[in-house]
């Protein structure tokens, strides 16, 4: 290893946690309303409500919230499925694609409404610019927009007292999205295209490559996808390679940005948080949390990739990585990716050594709380934190209060099914998929791996990430509909159980801390929350991960092949 | 009722602004400051355009730099990387028989050590890269085909050292040769 392999993650964390409390004062600010934008913004935002019928004071109850939410995703995801069905008739379709399947329609739609953007379809030979544009560009932005709300939503019912106010729902989409995720998207966007990113409506170009053979180069809109895909921790690429592809991911410059962007916003708002609930300590100690775990499991990978596989008889597995980036930056990128609800990859996971696969696997597992996706990783880091501070109250036999809200049986069982449901999701599927013939088809490599290849995918899916390991053949119909399910069920599975608790805390009064007070912004609450993060996470998946990726490495440490 | 249709308005709202105005205004922009990069990095020789700079092509003919293996074939429709797993016996039959060809194809002695890139096939299929390493492995076998002299030799390890791509500021990625650039300087030579 070189300096530089050292200096790489090292500056890439520390600009994270310089920027943490940048945009984190900023997102309270937009969120709180009490900024003060440029008058074009807030007269256009006040058209955009006049428009859609929106009278932004109006508060919300936990229900009403919740049920505006499902309303715009479902809608969301109905104008996804027809608008691929009618792709063959809309314009800017150069290469005269067709309707998608229904199965693979369904799947796409259902993924990148609900932030996982797996991909069953490969972009270039399969959607035309028009549906790539004005159908996934526009739920990338929804979906994390929908991300920040319920976390809004979440520390407003942690803060306000005796209430049933947790705000309003579409102010906070059109807020989310108007004064973060599109002035962002934009900056990022123009630093993306001086690396090479392109973005054009050109048809695909047909060269004589220098040798004197036929090759045909796609084109498209890709630089304000990719953006928004980054910092909305979508993940879902505009190629089928994602971020490996040189157009998506020209440079070591444009790949430190991307990685940037995946982290910064879901760090910004424990920062924000911490304003929200008037300690900035709170958050800093998630923060830290979130960055032990971090640098743990790139640890883990990076030992694992530069370890001597004996079964291949090479050290530098360049196997599905590209030159430009080399092993530190693919391994970086694998676990932020995953720990972060992204789903991006620059380097094909399932040709990343056994250990490193399953750090990924592993991130995904916790529920993508490491950071997390834009909202869904703090609120998911929050249903942890209560499950931690009832576990600490029981040790101590007091009744287990959070911020001076008492956390009673209906926030416990709520927590505890938004933890088992994406878990029993992914075991579930994934057992089923592994004894019947139309799960075990589509993998692709044998061994331990084909299994870890399923094991993956519906992690993926009810974890709403979207990377794979990507030999599984998944654009099959049982594959489309299971995972489809899997998304639907990984994400409102823990939004509903979210909004229920949300909506039981903001009824309760804040009672004073005192002497007795369990402290959650201290370093002892830090340590326990990381081991009931990871007892949990252990005890639910580590079978499953035997069977997979650490059985695959012992065989491969053995020198055994399949 | 009420909710439903303020979702469909919304929804309406945010296809026209991320959906039609935001990706068209990138457009407008990239093409005003970065034309050549937005367009796809394009590069012309002999008044033809001869690919992209970004994306490899394959170099089977004796006389140029070979890029990295490719798992689909240099095809860019769709991009695709191999897949194959740490213990997968199919990954370890390419590269035992592309050691093979490599060595065979650039005359070197058989227990040479190979570098990896040289080996192993990249993510997107499409790497231009190759290292500086497996590029020199090269010379001998192009400056045979191309019939150089020892002076037009030297002049190529110079070009190859001379288009060598250094990390970003010193510390960012990994020091790196394109192929095509460096196949074209060659055809200039």
């Amino acid at each position: 290893m070189e300096p530089k392999d050292f200096i790489q993650p090292a500056a890439l964390l520390f600009l994270i946690a310089l920027f943490t409390p940048i945009l984190g004062r900023y997102l309270f600010g937009v969120f709180e309303g009490n900024l003060k934008m440029p008058k074009i913004i807030s007269d256009f935002e006040r058209k955009l409500f006049r428009f859609c019928g929106i009278n932004p004071g109006i508060g919300m109850n936990w229900r009403k919230y919740l049920f505006s939410l499902l309303v715009f995703n479902f809608a969301g995801i109905v104008f996804l499925y027809v608008i691929q069905l009618v792709q063959g008739w809309l314009p800017l379709n150069p290469r005269g694609f067709g309707a998608v399947n229904h199965d693979l329609a369904f799947n796409t739609a259902v993924s990148f409404v609900t932030n996982t953007n797996w991909q069953a379809y490969a972009g270039e030979t399969t959607l035309s610019y028009a549906v790539q544009m004005a159908g996934l560009t526009v739920q990338n932005f929804l979906s994390a927009a929908t991300g920040i709300a319920v976390i809004l939503a979440l520390a407003r019912g942690i803060t306000s007292r005796l209430s049933d106010n947790l705000g309003n729902f579409w102010t906070d989409i059109i807020r989310a999205v108007l004064y973060v995720l599109l002035p962002g998207s934009v900056i990022i966007s123009l630093l993306l295209l001086s690396q090479g990113v392109i973005q054009n409506l050109n048809p695909y170009l047909n060269v004589t490559t220098l040798q004197g053979m036929p090759q045909t180069i796609p084109m498209g809109p890709a630089a304000s996808q990719i953006a928004i895909k980054m910092l909305g921790t979508n993940g879902g690429g505009f190629f089928n390679t994602n971020s490996a592809h040189p157009f998506e991911n020209p440079t070591p410059l444009s790949n430190f940005i991307e990685m940037f962007c995946i982290l910064i916003i879901p760090a910004a708002l424990t920062y924000t948080y911490g304003l929200k609930v008037g300690s900035r300590k709170e958050g800093w100690v998630i923060f830290g949390v979130m960055m032990f775990l971090l640098v743990a499991g790139f640890s883990v990978s990076l030992y694992s990739e530069l370890s001597f596989n004996p079964a291949l008889n090479s050290t530098v597995l360049l196997e599905g990585k590209e030159m430009r980036f080399g092993i530190v930056n693919s391994v970086l990128f694998s676990t932020i990716t995953t720990g972060v609800s992204c789903g991006a990859v620059n380097a094909m996971h399932s040709s990343l050594s056994p250990l490193a696969g399953m750090v990924a696997m592993i991130n995904i597992m916790l529920g993508e709380i490491i950071f997390g996706g834009v909202g869904s990783g703090m609120y998911g880091m929050l249903i942890f934190v209560i499950i931690t501070v009832f576990i600490a109250g029981l040790m101590v036999g007091r009744t287990p209060e959070y911020l001076g809200k008492k956390i009673e049986a209906l926030e416990i069982k709520m927590a505890v099914i938004a933890i088992l449901i994406q878990s029993a999701a992914i075991l579930i599927l994934t057992a089923a998929a592994s004894v019947l013939n139309p799960g075990l088809s589509s993998v692709a490599n044998p061994g331990p791996h084909g299994f870890s290849e399923i094991l993956y995918a519906f992690s993926s899916a009810a974890g709403n990430n979207g990377s794979a390991f990507a030999g599984l053949n998944a654009n099959t119909p049982f594959y489309n509909i299971l995972t489809g399910l899997a998304m639907l069920v990984g994400r409102y599975g823990v939004i509903i159980p979210v909004m229920v608790i949300a909506g039981s805390l903001v009824g309760k009064n804040i009672s004073p801390s005192g002497a007795g007070t369990f402290m959650t912004n201290n370093f002892i609450f830090a340590v326990l929350l990381t081991g009931v993060i990871l007892i949990v996470g252990a005890l639910t998946f580590f079978p499953a991960l035997c069977l997979g990726p650490i059985a695959e490495h012992i065989l491969m440490k053995q020198g055994i092949l399949f | 009722m009420k909710t439903i249709m303020i979702s469909i308005r919304l929804l309406t709202a945010m296809t026209i602004i991320t959906g039609i105005i935001y990706p068209f205004l990138i457009l407008v922009l990239g093409s005003t400051f970065f034309p050549l990069k937005a367009s796809g990095s394009l590069i012309e020789f002999n008044g033809n355009i001869r690919g992209s700079e970004l994306i490899a092509q394959n170099f089977d003919n004796i006389a140029y730099f070979t890029s990295r293996p490719s798992a689909s074939n240099y095809d860019p429709l769709p991009s695709t990387g191999s897949n194959l797993g740490p213990t997968s016996h199919r990954l370890k039959n390419n590269i035992d028989s592309i050691k093979k060809s490599y060595t065979s194809f650039n005359k070197l002695v058989w227990n040479i050590q190979i570098p990896a890139d040289a080996l192993f096939s990249s993510g997107s299929g499409l790497d231009p890269h190759i290292s500086l390493e497996n590029a020199l492995l090269q010379v001998q076998r192009i400056s045979d085909a191309r019939r150089f002299n020892e002076a037009k030799r030297e002049q190529l390890i110079k070009l190859t050292y001379g288009i060598l791509e250094k990390p970003f500021a010193g510390f960012l990625g990994e020091p790196v040769i394109n192929v095509l650039k460096l196949n074209i300087e060659l055809d200039k030579l």
